[in-house]
């Protein structure tokens, strides 16, 4: 759709003189400004801007708590309480910074079952999906040393026990934890190298995120019908119809984002981390922040060992096989048609996926004793049955509902049956403005 | 969504209006925070003042105390040096403002000035050369007074500029007797 | 193949159905055996009426204060307070004097001085609470081997679970209150009578209301009677607990006013700009169908 044709004129002096050296305006009129999206995208759609601004705001509150943050095993635990006392606002930056952490991943958990959904995934926006699923590894990986540094008891045994996870693999897994840590157990070179860590990493995610939106901008944005734009009709201008439509699902989002913030701002963390780390005492349950708890779950649910394979190894990797998976829904999911709203029996089974992170993730939440672990393990199973058969099957044996010709059509049918809308004023308005 | 409200642009100037005020308003709420944070925070300003006990000091000698991350001089001055001090002839000084915290900005800088009232022996005094921040050393120099040794300046026994390339007269902070022998920097 | 899709979907509701039926089994499983309990607290802490609950919540100063005093002539025999500073007392509602010959009652360590010794000087509000014990070690070795906590930020540090759906109404009754009720329901939850059979450890004291065990090392901290108050309040221990828990709530988060009161007024700024911006979002898109 954006094959190159830019629409851009410069108008005045400066903006040729930047035009034919550098052609920034050219770039931004032509991404963020006439940069024609479906006229049909619904809130779901807004989360990728949500997106956007809690990296930035991630950042900058990261900046700034750095500025009174000291990496020291000895230190680190009081700095932050410094900060959270003494320094100016410093309470607000750093409940802005911990909070944000857990909406960023609620805005992207909502963004990947979006694109779940509605088969974003799908034929030509493969690349696009994987650079997601990548964004999303390098978030875990930022999360997790962000949860490391207040240096308190979830900080001290959520690094022991992932760092453990290395050490499951055969032959070289104590080399590897050990080249992690640098020492054998969690310490300060831990925290030290965390840290710089935990600073680069959200850089990296910017430079993904550039080509997540490179690729988005190439193959053009899918929508709730799943059908590509094929006229000029289907689509509006970038700015003022999406922009102000994010502005507003953004807005949103941050009410909710500040109710924790100003309200509950512990609520989603845990009270050990309010002690100090202590090598020598491990908290009665170690818990992961909540949005890695499903996957948690899978580790804990493996249980048994599972032919030559020890049920560590197993645990760990079901745990990676479980993100592995996204990697891989582009080439699982058989169906011709993308939208799960012409997908009856998709549609079922999505939504019973959606319910089954869900208690994978209260599992996770939970004790590993009793009916728990079975209960887990069933979950376990039907996460995977989801990717590895429910996928391959359902697109070779569902019957499809009929399909519309055009987004236009789509949503014009979709008035009609509301009873309103200006099919003559819908038509101009694009036209004139894309 | 009435036809009326498409045709009424002062209703819409006014609506796109007020949204982008409000997103102003809203972008400089948010940035304060992060400038705020910047500024000394509580537990330096608890830091802000100290007390010092100067009854070891006799004349001749002095002290020096960390006041807010900078070297204070306290300094028990002998009879000789406040006359030396005294006998300086104001049109000579290359800054003839007192730069003393306790005084109005324009006082001049007499020997007087210099020091508090019914304590003129004492001299209290950020030790800081006004060129660039290095620290002189305390009675060498042409002057009896100190000397820089970064770039040559050079002080008199009341702390005030006589030579180099320093601009002013050394600071005297805030500072007061709380008894005869404890003073209260700050 | 339908069918095995079809067991699939039925293979999801169930891990949902035991999902909803097997925390109430656990519930029930644990009821059995009083004597042995395997889950703890055995009791819930009991949910108290605290000023600062809520989104308009505030300290109340006069229960600060007093909270202060049970902690000075009580809890700080054994306990320390590492990370509060005298100064930030004024928060309690005390002037800059009375901080000042508040601090000057502490004795603090320091040094070293010119001659290179350490020396003992008044507190200075600037200085935080001395700790009771030169070092950890030092309190678990007069404590019957377990140190007692640093009080700091003991209310935010202690919470037991509330578990679903609790939780989920926690979000909307703003509950986050967890420390300072586990901390009266634990002061006020000694003197009970061990079910039958139970056993506890020499040198422990049973309390039901206690997050890791059958019993604790403390012993019953509190008597009525114990401190008194100058403003006329009940010098009772469930008193003395309610005041030493919001005291303890205010030392653990001393910005909790200024953070209610500003999120307050974000929320509605963004309640009117989202507003504005719905409006305008309406008005780009009149016309549109979408």
């Amino acid at each position: 759709m954006s094959e190159g044709h830019s629409t851009y004129t410069p108008k005045t002096g400066i903006e040729r003189w930047f035009d034919a050296r550098m052609p920034l305006p050219r770039m931004v009129y032509d991404s963020f400004i006439a940069y024609p999206v479906p006229r049909n995208l619904n809130y779901a759609w807004t989360f990728g801007g949500i997106l956007a601004i809690m990296l930035v705001a991630q950042i900058l509150t990261g900046i700034v708590l750095a500025m009174h943050y000291t990496a020291d095993t000895n230190l680190a635990f009081n700095s932050v309480e410094k900060i959270m006392r003494d320094v100016n606002s410093g309470w607000l930056l750093r409940y802005l910074h911990s909070n944000g952490a857990s909406f960023f991943f609620v805005a992207v958990y909502i963004h990947i079952f979006r694109g779940l959904y509605y088969g974003s995934y799908k034929a030509p926006r493969e690349l696009l999906w994987i650079l997601g699923c990548i964004i999303y590894l390098l978030m875990m990986a930022t999360g997790f040393m962000g949860y490391v540094l207040p240096w308190g008891q979830m900080s001290f045994w959520g690094a022991t026990v992932i760092t453990g996870f290395f050490s499951a693999i055969p032959l070289v897994g104590d080399w590897i934890q050990q080249l992690l840590l640098g020492g054998f157990a969690v310490d300060n070179p831990t925290l030290n190298r965390f840290f710089a860590l935990h600073y680069l990493l959200p850089f990296m995610i910017a430079g993904v995120v550039v080509l997540h939106v490179w690729a988005l901008h190439v193959v053009g944005q899918s929508n709730p019908t799943g059908i590509e734009v094929k006229s000029k009709t289907d689509t509006v201008a970038f700015t003022p119809y999406a922009t102000i439509k994010d502005a507003f699902g953004m807005i949103v989002f941050l009410f909710f984002f500040a109710y924790f913030v100003f309200y509950l701002p512990n609520f989603l963390g845990h009270p050990d981390n309010y002690t100090v780390a202590n090598p020598l005492k491990t908290p009665a349950h170690i818990v992961p922040e909540w949005y890695f708890l499903p996957f948690y779950a899978i580790l804990r649910a493996i249980t048994f060992n599972i032919g030559p394979i020890n049920s560590k190894l197993g645990g760990v990797l079901c745990m990676f096989g479980a993100i592995v998976m996204l990697f891989l829904v582009p080439w699982l999911d058989t169906s011709k048609v993308r939208s799960a709203v012409y997908r009856p029996w998709y549609k079922l089974f999505f939504w019973l996926f959606a319910a089954d992170a869900v208690l994978l993730g209260w599992l996770g939440s939970q004790p590993a004793e009793g009916s728990f672990v079975f209960m887990a393990q069933m979950a376990t199973l039907f996460y995977f049955a989801f990717f590895l058969v429910v996928l391959p099957v359902l697109g070779l044996i569902e019957t499809p509902r009929r399909l519309p010709n055009s987004i236009t059509e789509a949503v014009l049918e979709k008035n009609k049956g509301a009873g309103g809308g200006h099919p003559a004023g819908a038509n101009a308005a694009p036209e004139t403005k894309g | 969504m009435s036809a009326t409200d498409t045709q009424d642009p002062n209703r819409r100037d006014f609506l796109y209006v007020a949204t982008g005020m409000a997103a102003v308003v809203g972008a400089g709420a948010v940035a304060w925070p992060f400038i705020d944070q910047m500024r000394p925070d509580a537990s330096t300003l608890a830091l802000a003042s100290v007390e010092v006990d100067v009854s070891s000091l006799t004349p001749g000698m002095s002290l020096i105390v960390k006041w807010r991350g900078k070297p204070v001089v306290v300094r028990n001055r002998t009879e000789q040096e406040m006359k030396d001090g005294e006998a300086v002839n104001l049109a000579d000084l290359k800054d003839p403002i007192a730069r003393n915290a306790n005084l109005p900005a324009d006082a001049p800088a007499t020997d007087a000035n210099r020091t508090t009232p019914g304590k003129e022996a004492w001299m209290v005094m950020v030790q800081v050369c006004t060129h660039l921040g290095c620290i002189p050393l305390g009675q060498e120099g042409d002057f009896g007074g100190w000397f820089c040794p970064c770039h040559g300046s050079v002080y008199d026994t009341a702390g005030r500029i006589r030579k180099g390339p320093a601009p002013e007269n050394m600071a005297v902070p805030v500072f007061k007797f709380i008894s005869d022998t404890k003073i209260l920097i700050g | 193949m339908k069918k095995i899709l079809t067991s699939l979907a039925l293979l999801g509701l169930l891990a949902g159905g035991i999902g909803a039926v097997g925390s109430a089994a656990m519930a029930a499983e644990e009821a059995h055996n009083a004597a042995a309990p395997t889950h703890f607290p055995i009791d819930e802490p009991k949910e108290m009426d605290w000023s600062f609950a809520g989104p308009f919540g505030t300290y109340d100063k006069a229960q600060l204060q007093r909270g202060l005093k049970v902690y000075k002539e009580v809890c700080s025999a054994c306990h320390s307070m590492n990370l509060v500073a005298f100064r930030t007392l004024e928060g309690l509602g005390y002037s800059e004097a009375q901080v000042k010959s508040f601090a000057a009652e502490y004795t603090i360590h320091d040094g070293p001085n010119d001659a290179g010794d350490m020396f003992d000087r008044p507190g200075k509000p600037s200085d935080h609470f001395p700790a009771p014990f030169a070092n950890e070690e030092a309190a678990a070795a007069s404590n019957g081997g377990a140190a007692p906590p640093d009080m700091s930020l003991l209310a935010k540090a202690r919470g037991v679970e509330r578990g679903f759906p609790r939780f989920v109404f926690d979000i909307f009754t703003q509950y986050a209150q967890g420390g300072p009720d586990y901390i009266h329901s634990l002061l006020t939850g000694y003197d009970q009578t061990p079910p039958a059979g139970m056993v506890i450890p020499e040198g422990t004291h049973y309390n039901p209301y206690f997050m890791s065990g059958v019993s604790l090392k403390m012993p019953k901290p509190l008597s009525d009677g114990q401190v008194t108050y100058d403003d006329g309040s009940p010098q009772t221990v469930d008193q003395y607990s309610r005041d030493v828990s919001a005291f303890l709530m205010w030392a653990a988060e001393p910005h909790l006013e200024d953070r209610k009161k500003t999120g307050f007024r974000v929320l509605v700024f963004l309640l009117l700009f989202g507003a504005l911006v719905y409006l305008t979002k309406r008005k780009v898109w009149e016309g549109v169908a979408h």
